[in-house]
């Protein structure tokens, strides 16, 4: 795409450039977001996790101008082919990106009831599902300014892993609330943190979509390696 | 004919769908095989072929120079009238070839009516304009020319305007309406095949929205076949979009597949502006 002639009409091309930037600002933030929530739950740092939720509604706003903007490029140029899905991916994938800054807000909210309630659990699976979602995010944003569908593939199959992470979470958390009840409090909180992580691979594997589609013009298949398998998941009393 | 056509119909029952498109295309009211036209040294079309189906409206869009004129031209061999200026190939107008010789050009553009960039009313009155080409090729009663020019203007989204002044100028008419009295003119033959070259270039937005919405209409009828530049009308107006370029047919394809996902990087080059 990089050798791709200009625009004619320069304003036109500097709007699309503009556009692109934007998302790129909103990427950012939303990386940031989710990389800091991920840090205040995995340190113990409540300060940082009020942050994350104080900055929240930036990303928000930033979703608004996106699709303003784009609404009106909608209005104005009546874009087509590649332009065209480029708009509608931006207005689209900003949706999935506001989605994840909340996600990573209400991570956020539940580290500070974590830190509180000074849990003796191990954190390293979560923290190694966080890391494996901030990597898949941070590709997918690069595919988004990059223009590139291989890295869009790659993401959107490198989710498998973040499900099976999932499943074993689960698994792990629902042990330790048959142990003892006593823990349940703090394991809900653990279970809709390592749910949101699984939903922001989803979203993740959104935009992923929504790339391929602006650069090839062609949709991915419907079927997506998926391995959240928790939904049907029953612990036996042998356990 | 009918018997044939009806046969054919019945027996692509049961068909797999693919392969009732590929019959259907057959069924093609224009076909076009390997046409080359030249003005004189010039090669002005290079070895085209495509199909313009019944009932359904194409666009043919690409830079000025490329050709889609020179294609309407031929449709109805107005090139005929200029020396120097000659076709080969083939184009079938329902089985015919009409590019071979001996074809009796007045009956061919009765079949192939055209409606040109600006309106072309003649100095007569609304009722003689439409009934122009009429006169030419059959004898009609005066209830029947009534009736034949109501059936056309009201087709052409005219009849509920002008029907108390059929027998005032035409010329006294706005632009959008002396355009819709062109093609009136043009239907009143009832044609197989209508051409219209840049119908709208000249008209207000309103005006031009009337026209897309009376080629809408008249797809039911008839063959259409669009040259514009405005390519949010070729999206609008068109099932089939043709891209030419340089004397070439770069790229055909439904108008929602060249609109938003092009496969010739060059067509995707002309219709979002970046060209050359």
């Amino acid at each position: 795409m990089a050798d791709e002639p200009k625009h004619i009409v320069s304003s036109f091309e500097s709007d699309l450039k503009k556009l692109h930037d934007m998302i790129a600002t909103m990427g950012g933030l939303v990386e940031r977001a989710v990389a800091d929530a991920s840090t205040a739950l995995l340190d113990h740092d409540t300060d940082l996790a009020s942050r994350v939720i104080e900055h929240d509604p930036k990303i928000n706003a930033e979703q608004h101008n996106i699709e303003q903007f784009a609404v009106r490029l909608l209005a104005l140029r009546q874009p087509v082919a590649d332009d065209l899905r480029q708009v509608i991916q931006a207005l689209k994938v900003v949706t999935d990106l506001e989605r994840i800054g909340d996600l990573a807000a209400n991570i956020a909210k539940r580290s500070i009831v974590i830190a509180q309630v000074a849990s003796t659990f191990s954190l390293s699976s979560l923290g190694q599902m966080a890391t494996l979602v901030q990597q898949n995010l941070k590709s997918c944003i690069d595919s988004v300014g990059e223009h590139n569908p291989q890295k869009a593939v790659f993401v959107w199959r490198a989710d498998q892993a973040v499900d099976d992470l999932y499943n074993a979470i689960f698994r792990e958390l629902i042990t330790y609330m048959m142990e003892d009840a006593r823990n349940i409090t703090a394991c809900t909180h653990l279970l809709f943190i390592a749910k949101n992580l699984e939903r922001i691979g989803d979203h993740t594997t959104n935009i992923a979509e929504l790339t391929y589609y602006a650069v090839t013009g062609e949709s991915l298949p419907d079927f997506r390696p998926k391995g959240d398998n928790t939904a049907a998941y029953m612990p036996t009393n042998a356990d | 004919m009918e018997i044939a056509s009806h046969q054919k119909m019945s027996s692509d029952i049961g068909l797999p769908d693919a392969l009732r498109q590929a019959a259907h295309r057959s069924d093609a009211c224009v076909s076009i095989r390997n046409l080359n036209f030249y003005y004189g040294e010039t090669h002005a079309l290079k070895n085209i072929s495509i199909d313009f189906p019944d009932r359904q409206t194409t666009a043919m869009i690409g830079p000025s120079g490329c050709g889609k004129s020179t294609l309407l031209r031929v449709l109805n061999r107005m090139y005929d009238l200029y020396p120097g200026q000659r076709a080969e190939g083939e184009v079938h107008i329902n089985g015919e070839n009409i590019v071979a010789p001996g074809q009796d050009l007045t009956k061919l553009r009765r079949r192939v009516g055209m409606v040109f960039q600006k309106p072309t009313p003649f100095p007569k009155s609304i009722y003689e304009n439409v009934l122009f080409g009429v006169r030419l090729h059959e004898k009609l009663s005066k209830a029947e020319m009534d009736e034949r020019v109501e059936w056309a203007l009201t087709r052409s989204a005219l009849w509920n305007e002008v029907k108390d002044r059929l027998h005032t100028s035409a010329l006294g008419l706005s632009g959008g309406q002396q355009q819709r009295l062109c093609i009136a003119r043009s239907i009143a033959v009832r044609p197989d095949v209508l051409l219209l070259d840049e119908p709208t270039s000249a008209l207000d937005p309103i005006s031009t929205l009337k026209i897309e919405e009376l080629v809408d209409e008249l797809k039911r009828d008839f063959c259409i076949v669009i040259v514009t530049h405005n390519m949010q009308q070729a999206g609008r107006c068109a099932d089939q979009v043709a891209f030419f370029y340089l004397g070439e047919l770069v790229e055909v394809g439904p108008s929602s597949q060249i609109f938003t996902a092009p496969r010739e990087r060059k067509t995707q080059e002309y219709i979002t502006g970046r060209f050359g």
